[in-house]
């Protein structure tokens, strides 16, 4: 191969990717080390999954991607633009939800486009889209707390929706959501990942979960925090939820993870 | 369980029938010449509503308590929340407030007197320095207790330093600031009783010494028994104005 | 607070403060406000006198009364209100009547009681803190877990065995911090009673001092008083944080 057809791969590579982290470290205060030079990409309009155990630097790379801690080392590039900060390209969705209790669901919902100044009315609007694009239809004016756990991450969720960012990164979002609500959640979330053909990346622990919902998994091994492989579970996605939970190529996945990952998990 | 007798309601009642009996049997006795039963209190307390003397006392009482409670809530809540923003804010005035919250300030009094006289000033600046400690010490918690991801939250959708200070921080740190500011206004009405008390007799505090030196012990214990429902229902007032504006989430919950 | 990487002690800044009371002091900005070091050398000289001590002996006899009663009035009707729905529906519109009440209105009425002396700052002393120790004691039998109770039952333990041994030891963080609170009340109340008493221990002193404007001895007194509330309250503070220590083990 040589040198020209090499660039040209990585600069198709590049195109490619909706977000790309290039060596990005992170050390915190008193040097630990969370991240170290860590490179990943994240193809447009897929899913991909950060998994692995805890105290791997996974929802640090993704807080990271969102600017909301700055990286020590190394850049992150969304649409090929360096990451500074927030923005408009980027939207979030909090493991603990992070609603705010003394606002309605409505208002919820709109909070990103209101702190965007987009006016009332306009806001409402869709707002009130979302909410029935995530089945909230009717609970417009209910508060946080008179909601399920499961219901208040769809509020999370609707919110990133409506700002209509590029990239949707979820961090460990159905970790306080319970099982029952989890499965349902996830159908109706790969059903949305399809509709809105926009760049998820995705934080969790849960193995299922990661091979279940991605197009790509991204593997994290800790102490040092390192990418160990990527994985494209080649799931039909055509048949029903519970016979993809059984077909054999999922099995083998989560099978496959579970083995790389179980020695760093005592 | 939902029997009429226990409920919360009945027992309260029932609790306050049986203290006010005693009340009444204890100055039947009487356990003290000082002591006047209950019903005649309650007459002494008709007779001060009708002839004026409650109507005339209380704006005197009132005046300084509202004026220092206000001035106390301005000042505090805005160094309270610059202390819970800033770090630099904290270290500066957090030791003066947690010393001035633990010591009896009352002692200061004397040495107010001698400051500002014994008009209205002094009496405001009793209220002032009885009620701000909490006040500050509560709006600073308040601030410092904000959900983090909340601020996470406020700066992934693009939120101003302001906008997420105005929006997110407030919002949730009212709930602690309130309490500041209830048991801030609870300080002023001991403050404001205390000064008419040892500063100069005006208000209900003349009503309470002036009527004591007569004997009057029910007219005197009618005073006191007004000022406590009137410090009650001022508190209670505060917490429907919390609940009916600032959180309606909270509404129905309690 | 950070200065140049180090971190700078939380009450530091008293020491700023310090300093600029006097510096205002020296200026003479206000015949009430003598310099700092003016004050602290009339400390030293107060501290050793008779009036000083007998006003301190007495004042610490009303605190520690007034504050012992509270604690043992307090702490079992807490336990009990938080036992016993009836008994807590009955005490605790009166407990949260009178922890915001302005009790500083009832003392005249315990002066024409109890006369014009010690007993008067003792129970006034005890009404400032006695209803948030109740307060405390019935959340702290409150949030103690049901299966605690069951085992306690299951075992076999008399009421007055699960008393002692579960309700009184479960709820114990929570009475230590009431009692805590209860003494910063109590030294506010031990203060405001021997003010409008005005004949016994502090107030005395304030009187004298004040009307004869000895500057100096008015602040010296009352910086030792404000010593002595913050080291209660720190000391308790402590305690507080160990028994939390260990309660943190507790479900």
């Amino acid at each position: 191969m040589s040198m020209q057809q090499t660039a040209a791969v990585l600069d198709r590579s590049q195109t490619d990717a909706a977000v790309a982290v290039r060596g990005v470290t992170k050390i915190y205060e008193g040097n630990v080390k969370a991240l170290e030079n860590m490179t990943l990409d994240f193809p447009r309009g897929q899913l991909t999954s950060l998994l692995g155990p805890s105290g791997c630097g996974k929802t640090t790379l993704l807080k990271i991607i969102a600017g909301l801690i700055p990286a020590t080392g190394g850049e992150v590039l969304v649409n090929g633009r360096a990451v500074k900060g927030p923005g408009r390209d980027r939207a979030f969705v909090f493991q603990d939800f992070a609603l705010m209790p003394w606002a309605t669901v409505l208002r919820n919902v709109g909070f990103g486009l209101e702190l965007r100044g987009v006016p009332q009315s306009e806001r409402e609007a869709v707002s009130e889209r979302y909410i029935k694009a995530v089945g909230l239809s009717g609970f417009e004016q209910s508060f946080p707390h008179q909601l399920s756990g499961g219901m208040r991450q769809r509020v999370g969720l609707a919110r990133a929706l409506a700002v209509d960012a590029d990239v949707l990164l979820m961090d460990e979002p159905f970790s306080a959501v319970d099982e029952q609500n989890r499965r349902k959640f996830q159908e109706d979330m790969l059903a949305l990942v399809e509709q809105e053909k926009k760049t998820f990346i995705f934080v969790t622990h849960s193995i299922e979960e990661a091979v279940y919902v991605s197009d790509k998994v991204a593997v994290l091994l800790p102490r040092p925090s390192r990418v160990s492989e990527v994985i494209e579970p080649k799931i039909d996605r055509s048949v029903s939820p519970d016979a993809m939970r059984r077909d054999p190529d999922y099995l083998d996945t989560v099978e496959r993870i579970w083995t790389a990952l179980r020695t760093y998990v005592e | 369980m939902h029997d009429v007798f226990t409920s919360k309601r009945f027992l309260k009642y029932f609790s306050f029938a049986i203290v006010f009996a005693l009340w009444e049997i204890g100055g039947r006795i009487p356990i003290s010449p000082a002591f006047p039963t209950f019903s005649a209190t309650m007459v002494a307390l008709w007779q001060m509503l009708m002839d004026g003397s409650m109507l005339q006392a209380y704006p005197e009482t009132l005046q300084p308590l509202l004026i220092g409670v206000a001035i106390a809530a301005t000042l505090g809540i805005a160094a309270g929340v610059w202390m819970g923003l800033s770090r630099f804010g904290e270290w500066l005035l957090s030791p003066v407030f947690i010393v001035a919250q633990a010591a009896p300030l009352a002692a200061l009094i004397p040495l107010l007197v001698l400051a500002y006289g014994i008009g209205l000033t002094a009496k405001v600046m009793v209220v002032l320095i009885m009620a701000m400690p909490v006040i500050v010490l509560n709006a600073m918690s308040g601030v410092r207790s904000t959900n983090n991801s909340l601020i996470e939250m406020g700066t992934a959708f693009l939120g101003s330093r302001k906008d997420v200070i105005t929006k997110i921080i407030l919002p949730s740190a009212s709930p602690v600031i309130f309490a500041g500011l209830r048991l801030g206004l609870s300080a002023g009405f001991i403050g404001a009783i205390l000064s008419e008390l040892l500063i100069t007799p005006t208000g209900v505090g003349d009503l309470i010494t002036f009527n004591q030196s007569r004997a009057d012990y029910a007219r005197m214990y009618a005073a006191i028994f007004s000022i406590i429902a009137v410090a009650v229902i001022a508190l209670d007032f505060l917490e429907w104005i919390e609940v009916r504006w600032l959180r309606p989430d909270r509404k129905g919950a309690r | 607070m950070k200065v140049m990487g180090y971190e700078l002690p939380l009450m530091s800044s008293l020491i700023v403060w310090a300093i600029l009371w006097e510096i205002l002091g020296q200026m003479d900005v206000s015949i009430l406000l003598p310099p700092l070091s003016a004050v602290l050398v009339k400390m030293v000289e107060i501290i050793p006198t008779q009036a000083f001590l007998s006003a301190l002996a007495v004042t610490a006899r009303g605190f520690l009364t007034g504050t012992i009663l509270a604690a043992l009035i307090g702490v079992p009707l807490g336990i009990l209100m938080g036992k016993s729905i009836i008994v807590d529906r009955m005490l605790l519109p009166w407990v949260n009547m009178f922890l915001s009440a302005p009790l500083s209105a009832l003392v005249p009425v315990l002066m024409v009681l109890f006369g014009i002396g010690e007993q008067t700052v003792i129970i006034t002393t005890l009404l400032f803190a006695v209803w948030i120790i109740m307060l405390n004691a019935r959340a702290g039998v409150m949030q103690i877990s049901p299966s605690l109770v069951e085992m306690a039952r299951s075992f076999g333990a008399t009421p007055w065995q699960a008393f002692r041994e579960i309700y009184f030891w479960a709820a114990l963080p929570e009475i230590i911090a009431g009692v805590r609170i209860g003494l910063l009340r109590a030294v506010k109340g031990v203060i405001i009673g021997q003010l409008l008493v005005s004949i016994i221990g502090f107030g005395r002193l304030f009187e004298l001092y004040s009307t004869n404007f000895l500057m100096p001895h008015f602040w010296a007194i009352l910086l030792v008083l404000f010593f002595f509330a913050f080291l209660f309250a720190e000391i308790f503070a402590v305690l507080e944080r160990r028994v939390r220590y260990y309660a943190s083990n507790r479900t």
